[in-house]
């Protein structure tokens, strides 16, 4: 009995990780060869269709407005997440349950709802579309999320630290700045990282709110209207890749995190 | 918390400032958005004025009627799906798999996870396509003749949605598996129950609250979901956020879509609240 759980269990679990990384590894593999379609038989490899990305200038400027979408918008939501989080763990305030919720709100709607409401917004207040746009978007749906990480890491093991310094005389923007910045350093760059992935991938609100210049996945999507191409394999490597590094640097701090 | 320690040196002004500019960004571009849509949705495309046509239209126009009913179909079968493969998975990855391996077992299982949603709907293109590497594969050996219609069907929008779902389920399920503590099954053992009946009586029931919380988080964010059966599904039939994206689109008709929008949420709220109802029901 217990060998066949146990050989039934390999079988499965081999499926199921079959099944996970199958679109991934053809996605890989075939942005790999050289010829005009990304389809079997494989006859890589070679790298034609990576200098084919690199050399295209609207993908690159793609990426650069991606890259600068996301760090912006990450920066501006860990700001604002974590400046609320300690307004509302470190002092009463009234109603602070009702308005903790309607900082999370947004996490419950989903994405092409709250593009759709900035589309609406934007369009009667006459506000063009815009990278800007998107990014203004990109904090709405990564706030809370920033918001909730931070303010559940606030213990009262930091609010002792911070009552030290202000017995000893520091004013409270020396005790944030100087005790609870540090302090909450691993769940402010935990909540950026993952702000960071989440803008990097977002297609939906940047579609909605961007025009000529715009994010990678929108420009991605455009080459998806040419249908199976080498292209877009290489492309959609390159963006897996940088997930990943993005996803690492987030466990890092996870686990420097636990460690202390 | 600490107010007492805080409020005297701090007055009343410090607080409001750290907390106002999260909730004036919420309020400003969260909740006004919002209501934008709902005014919007109440005005006629064409001259404006104020109408109801946006909404009667989704219910006498029998082809937006078909959309909701396509949608709730295709989140109904996903998440029973993903939830199905998932559990067994991610009870092998919590008990067959050694302690020490199991970090890097959790990691690998939702890698994919983390790619991009359109880069990953893509790539299912190229497994499922006319020439992908399933018909290849079948074709090549002889198997079938002609090259199965795969891609541009539901069954292409399901793939790609059990896909991601199974490893976000995996996650939470898996959460779920570790939390119990292991004396519920030493007690389970010592009355002389069999693993089987430790499972079915103890093990399971304990997770359901967390599958619940799972296939809910599966619903909600399946049925709001374009890129997928956009890419995958093709437009053969289509699906309410579909439907939504086409009267922006072609028609940049707002009021429709603020309607079309609003009556999509209203459906998660509704089986939010059942969802609730039910999971109290389940604890008590």
């Amino acid at each position: 009995m217990r060998r066949i759980v146990r050989v039934a269990s390999w079988v499965y679990a081999l499926a199921v990780y079959g099944f996970i990384f199958l679109p991934v590894v053809v996605l890989v593999l075939f942005s790999l060869q050289a010829t005009s379609f990304p389809i079997p038989p494989f006859t890589g490899p070679s790298l034609r269709w990576y200098d084919a990305v690199l050399s295209d200038t609207r993908l690159t400027s793609a990426l650069v407005n991606s890259l600068l979408v996301a760090s912006i918008s990450s920066a501006t939501a860990v700001t604002l997440g974590f400046l609320s989080a300690w307004g509302f763990a470190r002092f009463v305030l009234p109603g602070s349950g009702l308005l903790r919720g309607l900082i999370t709100l947004p996490l419950t709607v989903s994405y092409l709802i709250i593009g759709m409401g900035l589309l609406v917004l934007f369009n009667w207040a006459g506000v063009p579309k815009s990278l800007l746009a998107a990014g203004i978007g990109h904090v709405v749906i990564n706030l809370p999320l920033c918001f909730a990480i931070i303010y559940s890491q606030m213990g009262d093991h930091q609010i002792n630290i911070e009552r030290a310094a202000r017995d000893l005389g520091a004013p409270e923007w020396k005790v944030l700045l100087l005790i609870t910045v540090p302090v909450m350093a691993p769940a402010i760059f935990a909540g950026f990282f993952l702000s960071m992935t989440f803008s990097w991938d977002e297609f939906v609100i940047s579609f909605l709110l961007t025009r000529f210049d715009t994010t990678l996945p929108v420009e991605i999507w455009n080459l998806l209207r040419s249908g199976l191409n080498p292209k877009t394999n290489a492309v959609g490597s390159l963006v897996f890749a940088v997930s990943i590094v993005l996803v690492v640097l987030f466990e890092l701090t996870l686990l420097r995190r636990r460690k202390a | 918390m600490s107010s007492t320690a805080n409020s005297g040196r701090a007055g009343r002004a410090l607080p409001w400032a750290l907390v106002t500019p999260a909730l004036g960004w919420t309020l400003l571009f969260f909740v006004l958005p919002f209501i934008a849509m709902g005014f919007s949705s109440l005005t006629a495309h064409e001259g404006g004025g104020f109408t109801l046509t946006n909404y009667s239209q989704f219910f006498t126009n029998p082809s937006y009627w078909q959309a909701m009913v396509n949608s709730l179909q295709v989140t109904a079968i996903v998440t029973v799906v993903s939830v199905l493969l998932a559990y067994p998975f991610a009870w092998i990855l919590a008990e067959q798999v050694p302690e020490r391996w199991q970090r890097l077992a959790l990691m690998l299982a939702v890698l994919p996870f983390w790619t991009s949603y359109v880069v990953r709907s893509y790539s299912w293109l190229l497994v499922l396509a006319q020439n992908g590497v399933i018909n290849r594969a079948l074709t090549g050996s002889g198997l079938i003749a002609e090259p199965l219609q795969l891609a541009n069907t539901r069954l292409a929008t399901v793939t790609g949605f059990v896909h991601f779902f199974v490893m976000l389920l995996t996650l939470t399920i898996f959460a779920n598996l570790k939390q119990l503590s292991p004396s519920y099954r030493k007690a389970a053992a010592d009355l002389g129950a069999g693993p089987v009946r430790t499972f079915l009586h103890v093990v399971l029931p304990l997770t359901l609250p967390g599958i619940m919380v799972g296939a809910f988080l599966t619903f909600v964010l399946c049925i709001g979901d374009y890129i997928t059966p956009q890419i995958l599904g093709g437009n053969n039939e289509l699906l309410m956020p579909q439907l939504v994206m086409m009267q922006i689109g072609r028609r940049g008709d707002f009021p429709l879509a603020s309607a079309l929008s609003i009556i999509l949420m209203a459906v998660v709220t509704i089986a939010y609240l059942a969802c609730a109802r039910w999971l109290k029901i389940e604890r008590a």
